[in-house]
């Protein structure tokens, strides 16, 4: 369907639909292209107005978007390879039109260290096909009691400090990280849930009472949320809620920005498109955290996307090995892989609950570069090349074996996804190409 | 009854939650069990159903009286039972549920009784193995052997469901018992309180069909079973109640707190007992109580429920 530029220094893919919300764009266009770098972008990027200054690509109708940005992205790399590299989840990213990964910092050794920050950063540049930045720990070793160097993880290339898969539990640890964390600017992403009162394995109530399972209630988000945002409050610092669930939430996040503090918060695509009755009979695949909450609970978040309350859709993308997930519910581990079906499970949002387009694009690329401050997530003249070609209606089944992820534990198994990245392109560079099987 | 002429009773290969089967499935469990507690009280106890079929009982939670009624279940049929203790098994060496699962499915038994600390464990190795697989209690999910048992003995007693006011009482929120129970009693007719505190209830309990009741003086009201639970210590992590005393005063079960039920109440217990807890012994040993009938029940709704599943074994009669 579409011939692949050959190597000249000058492209251009034209006959698009361009979506790029922080540009005003969402129409016919082109993108032109050189050394990485956007030239041009828009109405005025046409076939005839390139000429023969450029290699051409006609895309013949399909969607241009900028490149993806996931801010919640796990890998075993350093640690546990077994589960993913930043090599296999770069490729399970292009494949999904993602083009930078953020990176936890939940491995082995922990990234608490400006050495570590190094080691990802290098071990991206020389096996990653797409970008990765760093999320830095914000206490040594994750126990929640010393805070890291701060100033030299950032100065090494962290772009936010969390702890990840578990919050800050101490008040008083967290208030001094948000304190010196405003000195340099740096974004803290919280995981919020109040640890004494999530004990539970899914989401608290008639399902979780029916299968026998310890439940963990809404409420221990929003007590934790509840807690941080008058700390928020008190320091000033950029706050980040890496991941709510719940409709209560919501409101406390939209009376937040009401008040005009500085927080911003994020969902992950599997809590805008599933719910807790997904977990049928112990599917263990849907055993997420936080957990997959009510069906009220993803209106409410599909509703927050849409307005805006919530800013980013992330994949929470947690590649896990049969040995973790074939186990007894209450036994197996938490997180499902997502870096492939992030963009087209957010298309099913706009497909089936009528979310714009736009709304879900700027959500999962300018959005994050602008909480990250990053300079990709746009298509503009002198911004970095990374975008990806999409077909909306494009139907494709996840399978095991279509999967890229070393992990295989998608809740989205067997399902039929519509829409889908056909091309995706970083740095100027292709870094993928849909072949239908 | 010989093994060829045994027509099949249930539409499945496991039975692995009351929440799965129909009434009238249940039904016809409880009239097979009639059968096996006069064979049960005959001097010679021995049938032929089970002959040459083997029987694993695969306990990874420690059982007295459900392994024991098995295992004699399993005999009184003809089977070969095994007892797998866990605890001096590979399991304890690391080797995961689905793995033993597999070993032991490896040697050709015809069933598997599981009991397993996890809810949902028991259906997880049912995926995996071509026998058929018993529930004997998986978590705090279901125990449908145990729901069966106290069905038939209510039946024995009251003769019907319908009509019949049931009083759980206790902690519900540990017990798999309970739900069972509750799912069973709802399929068969029967009015299902359940009468515990705040703190011992499972959130959504008032989606079950049930009644709930918070104080034994208006659950336990005109009641005709009162079915008490055990205290489930061992599970209780945090502050559930505040004392045993406490407890007690509020929700044990004495002869005075009887005599709020009706006058011909039976009472029920799943064992093992608190006895001074949820339960005075004046009231566990006294003329109101099927405590010990429960326990024989059980022998003979487990015959029943092998050999239901028995005939839906390529080869098991069912020809």
């Amino acid at each position: 369907m579409i011939n692949p530029a050959k190597h000249s220094s000058r492209r251009a893919y034209v006959n698009a639909s361009v979506v790029a919300p922080a540009q005003g764009l969402n129409g016919k266009g082109g993108i032109l292209i050189e050394d990485g770098w956007i030239l041009d972008v828009g109405p005025k990027v046409t076939k005839d107005s390139v000429g023969t200054s450029a290699t051409v690509t006609d895309c013949k109708g399909l969607t241009i978007i900028p490149g993806l940005i996931d801010m919640r992205v796990f890998t075993g790399e350093p640690g546990t390879e077994y589960r993913e590299t930043l090599a296999s989840a770069s490729g399970a990213a292009a494949a999904g039109g993602v083009t930078t990964m953020i990176v936890m910092p939940n491995t082995q050794p922990v990234i608490d260290d400006a050495a570590i920050v190094d080691f990802i950063l290098r071990r991206a540049r020389d096996t990653a096909s797409v970008r990765v930045a760093p999320m830095a720990a914000i206490t040594k070793g994750l126990n929640g009691e010393m805070m890291t160097e701060i100033g030299l993880l950032r100065e090494a290339g962290a772009v936010a400090i969390t702890e990840g898969t578990k919050p800050v539990a101490s008040a008083n640890v967290f208030r001094r990280a948000l304190t010196y964390a405003k000195d340099f600017d740096l974004l803290v992403v919280q995981h919020v849930e109040e640890p004494t009162l999530s004990s539970g394995v899914m989401n608290a109530g008639e399902a979780a009472s029916r299968l026998g399972l310890s439940g963990n209630p809404g409420m221990s988000e929003v007590i934790m949320l509840e807690r941080d945002l008058r700390l928020v409050e008190i320091t000033g610092a950029r706050y980040h809620a890496s991941q709510i669930s719940s409709l209560l939430s919501v409101e406390v996040i939209r009376a937040a920005k009401a008040r005009g503090l500085p927080v911003t918060c994020g969902v992950s695509v599997h809590h805008l498109v599933l719910n807790e009755n997904d977990i049928g009979a112990y599917r263990t695949f849907f055993k997420l955290s936080p957990p997959l909450r009510t069906e009220d609970d993803r209106r409410a978040l599909v509703d927050a996307v849409a307005d805006g309350t919530i800013d980013v859709i992330v994949s929470g993308h947690d590649p896990q090995s049969a040995d973790t997930k074939r186990l007894p519910f209450a036994e197996a581990a938490y997180g499902a892989i997502g870096l492939e079906t992030l963009l087209s499970a957010a298309l099913s949002v706009h497909h089936n609950d009528g979310v714009p387009l736009t709304r879900l694009v700027e959500a999962m690329s300018s959005k994050p570069a602008e909480i990250l401050r990053l300079e990709t997530g746009r298509l503009a003249p002198g911004a970095p090349a990374d975008f990806a070609l999409v077909d909306l209606n494009l139907s494709w089944t996840v399978e095991e074996d279509v999967l890229r992820s070393r992990a295989k534990n998608s809740p989205f198994e067997h399902r039929t996804l519509e829409g889908r990245a056909v091309e995706t392109i970083v740095a100027g560079e292709s870094v993928f190409a849909y072949a239908p099987r | 009854m010989t093994r060829e002429a045994r027509p099949p009773l249930l539409k499945r290969q496991h039975l692995l939650a009351i929440d799965d089967i129909t009434s009238f499935e249940a039904i016809c469990i409880l009239d097979l069990a009639e059968r096996y507690v006069e064979v049960s009280r005959q001097t010679d106890k021995r049938q032929l159903v089970l002959q040459g079929r083997t029987q694993v009982n695969l306990f990874f939670e420690a059982s007295t009286r459900t392994q024991s009624s098995f295992e004699i279940a399993g005999k009184r049929l003809g089977a070969d039972v095994m007892n797998m203790a866990v605890a001096n098994s590979a399991v304890s060496k690391g080797e995961t549920l689905l793995d033993t699962a597999m070993t032991i499915n490896a040697m050709q038994p015809d069933f598997l009784v599981v009991r397993h600390q996890s809810s949902g464990a028991v259906e997880l190795l049912a995926q995996k193995v071509s026998c058929a697989v018993i529930n004997a209690g998986d978590g705090q999910h279901e125990h449908p052997t145990q729901a069966l048992l106290d069905a038939l003995t209510i039946r024995r007693h009251k003769k019907q469901f319908e009509g019949l006011t049931v009083a759980i009482c206790g902690d519900v929120l540990h017990s798999r018992v309970a739900r069972s129970n509750i799912h069973l009693l709802n399929k068969l007719g029967a009015q299902v309180r359940v009468v515990a505190p705040s703190t011992l209830l499972p959130s959504g309990i008032g989606n079950f069909g049930v009644e709930v009741h918070r104080s034994m003086e208006t659950g336990l009201k005109g009641a005709d079973v009162v079915m008490m639970l055990r205290l489930q210590l061992e599970r209780m992590t945090g502050a559930f109640v505040p004392s045993i005393r406490e407890y007690y005063r509020f929700y044990g079960l004495n002869a005075e707190s009887l005599k709020l039920a009706k006058p011909d109440a039976m009472v029920m217990h799943p064992g093992p007992m608190n006895r001074g807890i949820e339960i005075d012994s004046d009231v566990a040993d006294g003329v109101q109580s099927v405590i010990r009938e429960q326990v024989e029940m059980g022998v003979a709704v487990r015959m029943a429920v092998l050999d239901a599943l028995s005939r839906n074994i390529p080869g098991g009669g069912n020809s």
